[in-house]
C-alpha cells in the first residue's frame, strides 16, 4: 500500500467518535488497522498493486471494459436495491434488507467467483446474486411473502438466503468438504466455495465451528466477512476487542483485511482467496471493512444508535463515486457512458417494480407442497382436508 | 433369504456396512466413529473398511456435524451422522430444525437433504446425566423431519438402510439399552418404512410403544396372558410422520388404549396420540387412552432410573385401570 494511503483510508473509520485511548488496555477492536488492502482511493487514486500482510501481491488487470463493466454492476445493483427499498415503503414488500454501502464488497467478491464457484450468502447479498447471474426479481419473492427464494441453487451456484445468522457458514464447509472428496480440487478449473456473514455472526457458535472444521479438513472455502460495523444496533465492539481478520490465525488459517468500500481491492483479494482455496491451500478468511450506509432493515431505526458525523464520514468513502472519479480521470469512460448506465439501471429497476407488482400470491393449497420429498400420507390427508374447507365456501376458486 | 441371529447393534453395523457397499455417495461422520467405532461400537470396523474419506471421525462440535452434513447434502452426498448421545444433540438443534427440515420446503423442493440422524437414546443404562434422554417429540413436532424409532434387531438393520436410501432427512433414535439384545435378522427382507406394525396380536386392549419400550410392552402382554387378558402390542416404528390406520383399527376392535413411552408425558407423543385416537375412535372406546411415561422431570440419577422408567407393572397396572373404567 502506497505510504500516506493509510491514513486516509483508515483514520476516524472504526472508533466512532471515541478515542482509542479511551478504552479499556488490550482493545483493540475496531482500531484503524494499518494492513486494510486498497487498490482505488476514495479519491478514484489509482494504486497499481499492494502486497499484503501475507506477503501477496494484490493486483487487478482489467481492461477498459471490465472497468466499465463493473462500475455498471454498482450502480445497478445500487439502483434496484433503492428500488426495492421505495417497494418495501409503500407497502409491496414486508421487509426489505439494504446493502447500500457494501456494493463494492459484493460485487468485488461476486465478480471474483469462476462459474464453477459455489456461494452461500446470508439474506443481505443482493450483489452477489446478481453477478451470479439471477434474476433480481427473486429475492423479493421472499420479502413480499410470496415465496421463500425462487432459485435454483445448484443451477446458479448460489444457495438459498439464509436468515439464522451464521448457519449457512456450516453449509459452506460441508459443501466444500465434498468439492474436496469429489476430487475437485488442485487445479486452474477447480472448484471453490464462498461463504459471506456478517460482523455479529462472527459471534456465532456455527461460525466459529465452520472455522474449525474448514481449517481441519482444509476445505477450499473463502469465509467472507462483511464487516458493515453494525448488528442492528450492535457495535463491532460488542463483538469482538480484536479486528475480525486476526481471529482467522487461532484457527490456522489466513485472515486479511480488505477496503470493502473498494471493488477492485475486494475482487483482488477475493479472488486470491478463491485461487488458493481451489489449488488445495485451504480456507481463508477476508474481512471487508465497509458500512452499512442504511437501516439493518426496512424495520431499523438507525437515529436511535448511531450519530450523523459517522454516517458523512463514510460517504466520503462511497464505493461507487470513487470509481467514477477514477474512470473520468483516466478517460476510461465518458459522460454518455455514465448517462448511459444510469438511464440502463433505472430501466431495470422500473421493470423490476412492474413485475413486483404483478407477481401472484401463491394458491393456498401450495402450502403443503414440498415438505418431504417422499410425501408424507399425513400431510395429504390434511391437504385434502383443508382443500374441502376452502371449497365449502361459495363461490370458493379453489 | 439369508438369516442370521444378531443383536441390533450389530444389524445396525451390517446395515450401515451395507449401505456404505451399496453407494458410494453414503458417509457417515461424528464423534469417534473411526478408529474406535463409536461409543457403542455402532460403526465398528468401518473406516478400516471404506477409509477415513466415507467414515469421518469429525471435530466434537454437534452442529458442525448437522450444519456441514447440510453442505454436503446439497454436494450430492448423504450423510450418516452420529450424535453421540441424546443429551448431546442440543448444540445441534437449530441446524435439525431450521435447516435440515425446512430446507425442501424454503427451496419448494429444488433441494433434498438426504440425511440420516442416528442418536442413541433413552435410559436403562446406569448413565450419568445427559445420557438417557428421550428427545422424540422434540423433532416429531417439526414438519420436514421424519422421526423413526427401532425396537428390534431386524427393523435395526432394514430401517437403517431405508432410511439412508431416502431421500427425507430423518431423526433415527436408537433405543440403547436395547443395543445388546438378540434376534433373527432377514437381511433382505424388505417392508415399508414409515409403517407401524402389530408386534402381537390381542383382543382385549391395545398397547401403544416404539424404541426401547416395546420389549417392555410385550413382556407385559406376556405377564397379561397369565391373567387371561390379550393385550394387542404396536410398534409405531415411525413417530413422525405417524401410521396410525392399524392403530385405530386395533382400539376400535379392543376399545382399550395404553400408550407407553419412556419420555415425560407433558405434551409428549402419548398426548398426541391420546388425541388422534380419541377423535378418532371415540364412539369404540370403553376407556380413555392412559398413558404410561416418563415422569416431568429431568432424567435422574441412575440409581433411581428404575422408578422413573416405565416397566412392567406400570403398563400393567395402567392396563387395569382401564378395565376399571
Ligand atoms: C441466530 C439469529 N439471532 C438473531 C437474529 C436476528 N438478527 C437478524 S440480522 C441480525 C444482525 C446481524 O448482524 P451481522 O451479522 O453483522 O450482519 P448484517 O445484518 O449487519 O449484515 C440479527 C441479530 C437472527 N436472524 N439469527
Amino acid at each position: 500500500m502506497a505510504k500516506g494511503e493509510r491514513g486516509t483510508t483508515t483514520r476516524g473509520t472504526t472508533t466512532r467518535g471515541r478515542t482509542a485511548a479511551s478504552r479499556r488496555s488490550g482493545s483493540t477492536a475496531g482500531r484503524p488497522d494499518p494492513e486494510l488492502i486498497q487498490l482505488l482511493t476514495p479519491e478514484g487514486d489509482r494504486i497499481e498493486s499492494v502486497t499484503g500482510p501475507d506477503g501477496v501481491e494484490y493486483r487487478v488487470d482489467f481492461t477498459d471494459a471490465e472497468y466499465r463493466e463493473i462500475y455498471r454492476d454498482l450502480v445497478v445493483v445500487r439502483k434496484l436495491d433503492a428500488e426495492a427499498t421505495a417497494l418495501q415503503r409503500q407497502g409491496e414488500l414486508g421487509l426489505w434488507a439494504s446493502l447500500l454501502g457494501q456494493e463494492a464488497a459484493q460485487v468485488g467478491s461476486g465478480r471474483a467467483l469462476r462459474p464453477q464457484d459455489m456461494a452461500f450468502p446470508t439474506y443481505r447479498e443482493h450483489g452477489v446474486l446478481y453477478c451470479r447471474g439471477i434474476d433480481p426479481i427473486m429475492p423479493l419473492g421472499l420479502f413480499r411473502g410470496v415465496d421463500q427464494g425462487g432459485w435454483d441453487p445448484n443451477e446458479y451456484k448460489f444457495n438459498m438466503y439464509t436468515i439464522v445468522i451464521g448457519a449457512q457458514t456450516l453449509h459452506a464447509t460441508g459443501y466444500a468438504m465434498g468439492v474436496t472428496m469429489d476430487g475437485k480440487t488442485g487445479g486452474d478449473d477447480s472448484e471453490a466455495v464462498i461463504a459471506y456473514f456478517g460482523d455479529g455472526a462472527s459471534s456465532q457458535g456455527d461460525v466459529n465451528e465452520a472455522f474449525v472444521w474448514a481449517s481441519v479438513f482444509n476445505a477450499p472455502l473463502v469465509f467472507f466477512c462483511q464487516n458493515n460495523q453494525y448488528a442492528i444496533s450492535q457495535p463491532l465492539e460488542r463483538q469482538t476487542r480484536i479486528p475480525l481478520y486476526q481471529r482467522a490465525s487461532g484457527f490456522g488459517f489466513p485472515g486479511i483485511r480488505v477496503d470493502g468500500n473498494d471493488v477492485l481491492a475486494s475482487y483482488a483479494v477475493t479472488r486470491a482467496a478463491l485461487d488458493n482455496a481451489r489449488h488445495g491451500q485451504g480456507p481463508t478468511l477476508i474481512e471487508a471493512y465497509t458500512y452499512r450506509m442504511g437501516a439493518h432493515t426496512t424495520s431499523d431505526d438507525p437515529t436511535r444508535y448511531r450519530i450523523a458525523s459517522e454516517v458523512e464520514a463514510w460517504q466520503a468513502k462511497d464505493p461507487i463515486t470513487r470509481v467514477r472519479a477514477f474512470l473520468e480521470r483516466q478517460k476510461i469512460a465518458d459522460a454518455d457512458f455514465f448517462a448511459e448506465v444510469d438511464e440502463a439501471a433505472r430501466r431495470e429497476a422500473v421493470h423490476l417494480r412492474e413485475r413486483v407488482l404483478s407477481m401472484p400470491d401463491p394458491q393456498p393449497l401450495s402450502l403443503f407442497d414440498h415438505v418431504y420429498p417422499g410425501g408424507s400420507p399425513e400431510l395429504d390427508e390434511q391437504r385434502a382436508e383443508f382443500g374441502r374447507y376452502l371449497e365449502s365456501f361459495e363461490g370458493s376458486a379453489h | 433369504m439369508a438369516t442370521e441371529t444378531l443383536s441390533m447393534g450389530k444389524a445396525l453395523n451390517t446395515g450401515l456396512r451395507r449401505a456404505l457397499d451399496d453407494d458410494p455417495k453414503v458417509i457417515i461422520m461424528g464423534e469417534d466413529v473411526g478408529k474406535l467405532g463409536g461409543v457403542f461400537r455402532i460403526t465398528d470396523g468401518l473406516q478400516k473398511d471404506f477409509g477415513g474419506d466415507r467414515v469421518i471421525d469429525t471435530p466434537l462440535a454437534e452442529s458442525g456435524i448437522i450444519g456441514t452434513a447440510v453442505g454436503l447434502a446439497i454436494r450430492g452426498y448423504r450423510p450418516v451422522c452420529e450424535i453421540q448421545f441424546d443429551g448431546f444433540v442440543y448444540p445441534a438443534y437449530d441446524q435439525i430444525v431450521s435447516q435440515v427440515a425446512k430446507m425442501h420446503y424454503r427451496s419448494r423442493g429444488k433441494l433434498a437433504l438426504p440425511i440420516v440422524i442416528r442418536i442413541p437414546f433413552g435410559g436403562g443404562i446406569g448413565a450419568v446425566e445427559h445420557h438417557s434422554e428421550s428427545p422424540e417429540a422434540y423433532f416429531a413436532h417439526t414438519s420436514g423431519l421424519k422421526v423413526v424409532s427401532c425396537s428390534s434387531p431386524q427393523d435395526a438393520y432394514t430401517m437403517i438402510r431405508q432410511s439412508i436410501a431416502s431421500d427425507d432427512p430423518i431423526v433415527f433414535l436408537e433405543p440403547k439399552r436395547r443395543y445388546w439384545e438378540k434376534g433373527p435378522v432377514d437381511t433382505e427382507a424388505d417392508y415399508p418404512l414409515h409403517a407401524s406394525r402389530v408386534v402381537r396380536p390381542g383382543t382385549d386392549a391395545t398397547v401403544l410403544a416404539y424404541g426401547p419400550m416395546v420389549r417392555t410392552a410385550l413382556d407385559a402382554a406376556t405377564a397379561a396372558a397369565e391373567d387371561g387378558r390379550e393385550l394387542e402390542v404396536i410398534d409405531l416404528r415411525t413417530l413422525s410422520p405417524l401410521d396410525l390406520a392399524p392403530v385405530f383399527d386395533s382400539v376400535r376392535r379392543t376399545g382399550r388404549c395404553v400408550v407407553v413411552h419412556e419420555a415425560p408425558s407433558n405434551v409428549g407423543l402419548g398426548a398426541e396420540l391420546a388425541a388422534r385416537i380419541t377423535e378418532k375412535c371415540f364412539y369404540s372406546l370403553e376407556a380413555p387412552v392412559l398413558r404410561v411415561t416418563g415422569f416431568d422431570t429431568p432424567y435422574p440419577a441412575s440409581r433411581v432410573e428404575e422408578d422413573y422408567l416405565p416397566d412392567l407393572d406400570r403398563v400393567l397396572d395402567a392396563v387395569d385401570r382401564t378395565f376399571g373404567w
